[in-house]
């Protein structure tokens, strides 16, 4: 789960990671007061979306998709820049490396006060998951694309790693200062925030930490100047602040609703819908339309726990999605008893109006049951003995259609 | 003789109890599992009924070792608890002569299971398998053993050994072998979880070692590097035939594909690379899970196995 830029950088501050004065506004007028109370003359006017790249993005309007602006972070000078920015940031579409064409409606801005930069830097926290640790990697070239500097200058990224149960050693962090060429004030600063955020990573169940850039000031503070934060959603039992945080706006209304169904789905851009169990067995469905020439239109694993409620709903999702012009069911019966599958398949599709062509495979427990159910069914069901079959025929029906 | 599990293991199941430990309890006697006891918390003296026998409950793990000497431990504990689980029946094999852990439950907290891997890898005697697994199946002449939720009556005993991130494409690995009349020696579903236990390596090094497997079928998803290190390892070690899959080649960046540990991310984890080391590593590639029977079949000819 994502939070915004200005939660993060609460969350820093309570953590004692050092952060300029800010202010999460809604309205433009939320801008001006918060300018006027932060009583920096140079401010920074930000974008807040779940996607990285705001900087370098785009503004659009929602309704005529003229260009609004370039840069959806914006350096203020005066009160009238911040009007102006506020104005042209506020309810637009902001469309970044990372959020695909479509872009995300802004709905949240952050006033921040100005800072003299002397030098930017990387820092980033996750799990690493071949260390089975928590792995901490920074660099002297903030600002950058991290990807970029990994690709193409491995050698300046600086890397230790702290452990849930021992904490931070002292030492891996002051050689992290020293890789970084820190010195005096900014080298404890360093060692200071890197002990912070290792705290913080583990109390709050974060999945990531990004500063980018993380600033040396003028003075030679280290300052965060940006904060990507997101948390392990298996660790909500215990942190029912999470939920307070999650911004829904952000959050695809429709992999939600799956989700609160007991469904993983995922959309895609293709035209054939697939409904399956297991994730691996899901992508492994996706990999096999493609392969014969056919493009899946989601990901949607209904899981070990699937009942006649939850197929109905994953049905109903698939066929909400407007290219969709075929489905393919794939079952590996386990504990999920492919008769089951077969008698919520067709209520689902009597229910729902089915009007594209429906591919069944079934394997696994009760797979002759479930057919047989299916044959002695009034639906237009093809049905199938392996995956390549099933999505061989999918693709070839969903063709004719075309 | 298979991998870590056999005919004769006993087996302990944390969480009997519960709904999906009576369930599956009730499934693995049914498949001439050695199903020795169980443990709930609170629920010691009590006894579960099983189809061929009644099993006692204990209140701990060490207590249940002590009285059956399980060298099993199946776990069905909700997620919040279950990573507790893990570490109670590591030190409890700890105190004992060691044994196999294996965790069935899904969505545990990554971190609590990063404190969990670091406990059981302090006991070189004890291992862990999952979490967010289907779990490990050998199996025999009648019936056979399986610590897991695998639907037993579509393996049979045979030479060839499968080691999954996948649950349900681990069972569709099986039906492939089946359909190209061979049985299995062991199936190992390593879970789809960022950090579990046993990985890859340790799969195909125990296959290596095993007598009765000859050939390793390995189904790997996108995300982290697990399947290339592998590959990598078993360039250098395996002289047995390996015909490998990897689920994900449509999947979009950074989105997260069902399991937690299936995901692209920063550009990393794709299954065209996946595939690449693959080959580079000589292991025989299935592009489409429909294929790895024959796949299989080609690389057992190529080996004289066939």
């Amino acid at each position: 789960m994502n939070i915004h830029e200005y939660q993060g950088k609460i969350l820093f501050k309570e953590a004692g990671v050092k952060v300029q004065d800010g202010i999460h506004c809604k309205t433009v007028n939320d801008a001006l007061n918060a300018y006027d109370s932060l009583g920096s003359k140079v401010v920074a006017v930000k974008s807040q979306i779940h996607a990285g790249g705001r900087g370098k993005g785009t503004l659009y309007d929602q309704e005529t998709n003229d260009l609004v602006m370039e840069g959806g972070v914006k350096i203020a000078f005066s009160r009238e820049d911040v009007e102006k920015y506020a104005q042209n940031i506020i309810g637009r579409k902001l469309v970044t490396k990372q959020t695909g064409a479509s872009g995300k409606i802004v709905n949240n801005l952050y006033i921040e006060a100005g800072c003299s930069i002397a030098h930017e830097y990387y820092l980033a926290l996750l799990v690493d998951r071949e260390a089975k640790s928590i792995l901490i990697m920074a660099s002297t070239e903030g600002g950058m694309d991290i990807e970029e500097v990994a690709e193409k200058t491995p050698e300046a990224i600086h890397k230790i790693w702290t452990h849930p149960v021992d904490g931070l050693n002292e030492n891996d962090a002051v050689e992290m200062a020293d890789n970084l060429n820190l010195e005096g004030i900014s080298k404890q600063e360093l060692v200071s925030m890197l002990n912070s955020l290792s705290k913080m990573f583990v109390e709050k169940d974060c999945s990531m930490i990004e500063i980018n850039p993380l600033v040396r000031s003028e003075s030679g503070e280290m300052i965060a100047l940006d904060a990507k934060v997101s948390f392990d959603e298996n660790a909500s039992f215990r942190h029912p602040w999470m939920e307070e945080m999650r911004d829904h706006s952000e959050e695809e209304e429709v992999e939600t609703r799956a989700h609160d169904h007991g469904l993983s789905y995922v959309k895609l851009d293709g035209n054939i819908g697939c409904l399956v169990n297991g994730a691996g067995l899901a992508m492994a469905s996706m990999d096999v339309i493609k392969l014969y020439g056919g493009e899946p239109a989601n990901f949607l694993d209904i899981g070990g726990g699937a009942t006649r409620d939850s197929i109905t709903t994953a049905f109903g999702i698939i066929l909400e999605d407007d290219n969709v012009e075929g489905i393919l069911v794939n079952i590996f019966g386990g504990i999920i008893q492919c008769d089951m599958v077969a008698r919520s398949v067709i209520e689902a599709s009597n229910e729902l109006g089915l009007k594209v062509p429906l591919v069944v495979r079934f394997s696994g427990t009760n797979h002759v049951e479930g057919k047989e159910v299916l044959d002695s069914c009034d639906l237009d069901v093809h049905t199938a003995s392996t995956l390549a079959e099933g999505a061989e025929k999918i693709v070839n029906l969903t063709r004719r259609v075309e | 003789m298979s991998i870590w599990i056999h005919e004769k293991s006993k087996v302990l199941i944390q969480g009997i109890t519960g709904k999906q430990g009576t369930f599956h309890g009730t499934k693995m006697d049914e498949y001439n599992t050695n199903v020795v006891g169980g443990v709930t918390p609170g629920k010691g003296g009590q006894f579960v009924e099983l189809p061929s026998k009644k099993v006692p409950v204990f209140n701990t793990v060490a207590e249940g070792l002590e009285d059956t000497k399980a060298d099993v431990s199946l776990i069905y504990v909700p997620a919040r608890f279950a990573a507790a689980a893990i570490v109670e029946a590591a030190d409890a094999f700890h105190e004992k002569e060691g044994g196999l852990i294996v965790c069935i439950t899904e969505g545990i907290p990554i971190l609590d299971m990063v404190k969990a891997v670091a406990r059981v890898n302090q006991y070189p005697e004890v291992r862990l398998i999952g979490p967010n697994c289907p779990g490990i199946i050998t199996p025999g002449d009648i019936g056979g053993s399986k610590a897991g939720i695998m639907p037993g009556f579509i393996h049979a005993k045979g030479r060839i050994g499968i080691v999954s991130k996948s649950g349900t494409l681990t069972y569709e690995a099986v039906a492939q072998t089946m359909s190209v009349g061979e049985g299995q020696s062991t199936c190992v579903g390593i879970g789809g979880d960022p950090v579990n236990g046993t990985g890859f390596i340790d799969c195909l090094d125990a296959f290596e070692k095993d007598d009765q497997t000859v050939a390793v079928v390995m189904i790997g998803e996108i995300g982290g590097s697990a399947e290339e290190e592998a590959a990598e390892w078993a360039s250098k070690n395996m002289t047995k035939p390996i015909v490998g899959f990897v689920a994900g080649s449509t999947a979009p960046p950074g989105k997260r594909m069902g399991h937690a540990g299936a995901i692209i991310s920063g550009g990393k984890g794709t299954a065209a690379e996946k595939f690449k080391a693959f080959e580079a590593a000589g292991i025989y590639v299935a592009r489409d899970p429909s294929e790895i029977g024959n796949v299989l079949v080609k690389a057992l000819e190529d080996s004289g196995l066939r």
